[in-house]
């Protein structure tokens, strides 16, 4: 990825992205539909936005799911 | 925006046999509390250890923040138990309280050996934030101006402080937290506010267009 699109991936925001509160007040529920495969980006499409912005609830959701695929292992 | 919640009949047996015994009293909660801390320290442990190689942390201090996470959401899962709904498994409610409590340690930790200070500005790092290469500087030299000008311009003491921490800095966001005695929710949406209005500036004067760039 050079400067020019990785600055305006940065600058480009989603009106749809619910934040960092509602999205966290969702992630086990969503991390859930996730695990079993259901599709959980059109169900909750402000969640998914904000997750794909946002580097912390990203990672959140990333251990949150990984937690989950362990256990079922 | 709000997003609403399937209506749920109630929790699940296995949830519902976690809260009753989480609920209760004498020897039976004291094993419940001491399965789910186990549960909650075996999650930890798996998320420092997947987060790790990017942290400064060693395997002793690794093990620490994870057993320090447990215990601390073990506190807050038993003080919030009146809350969980049964929309999701007990113990998925259970582990996103665990990994929150990671994420808080992990940012708490940047802050023991901080590379730079949070406030400072040094522009010169801002081209190489964004990988800019330095050998086409001429075709990016205007636009990289034109961000700093519009940060001088249109964004609020607070909101520059943010960029400054996160973009100029490289302070992760929950550290950032920590520093200003904020929450996540608050910094992101100083942040996302402040690249809103960034990018209408750039846009304003001629360097994007509606789906990209226009190069000058």
């Amino acid at each position: 990825m050079n400067g020019w699109s990785a600055l305006e991936r940065f600058l480009r925001t989603d009106p749809s992205d619910v934040g960092c509160a509602e999205a966290m007040e969702l992630l086990d529920i969503y991390a859930e539909l996730a695990a079993a495969g259901a599709p959980v980006e059109e169900r909750y499409p402000g969640v998914a936005a904000h997750l794909r912005a946002c580097g912390p609830c990203g990672q959140d959701f990333e251990g949150l799911l990984a937690a989950l695929r362990g256990e079922a292992h | 925006m709000t997003e609403q919640i399937a209506a749920v009949a109630g929790p699940d047996v296995d949830s519902a046999e976690w809260l009753r015994v989480l609920a209760g009293t004498g020897p039976q909660r004291e094993e419940g509390l001491a399965r789910l801390h186990a549960l909650l320290l075996r999650i930890a442990r798996a998320e420092v250890a997947r987060r790790g190689p990017r942290l400064r942390l060693t395997g002793p201090e690794l093990d620490d923040l994870a057993y320090q996470a447990a215990a601390d959401a073990l506190i807050a899962i038993t003080s919030k138990l009146g809350q969980f709904r049964g929309e999701s498994r007990f113990t998925t409610w259970a582990y996103k309280f665990v990994i929150f409590e990671v994420s808080t340690k992990i940012g708490r930790h940047f802050w023991r050996h901080p590379s730079v200070p949070f406030d400072a500005e040094d522009w010169e790092r801002l081209p190489d934030r964004f990988g800019f290469d330095p050998a086409r500087e001429a075709e990016w030299r205007d636009l990289v101006a034109a961000l700093r000008r519009a940060v001088d311009e249109e964004l609020t003491m607070r909101q520059r402080r943010v960029f400054v921490a996160i973009v100029l800095n490289s302070v992760p966001l929950d550290a950032l937290v920590i520093e200003l005695a904020s929450n996540r929710n608050a910094i992101y949406k100083t942040l996302f506010d402040a690249r809103r209005k960034l990018r209408a500036a750039l846009a304003a004067n001629g360097y994007i267009g509606d789906d990209g760039w226009r190069r000058q």
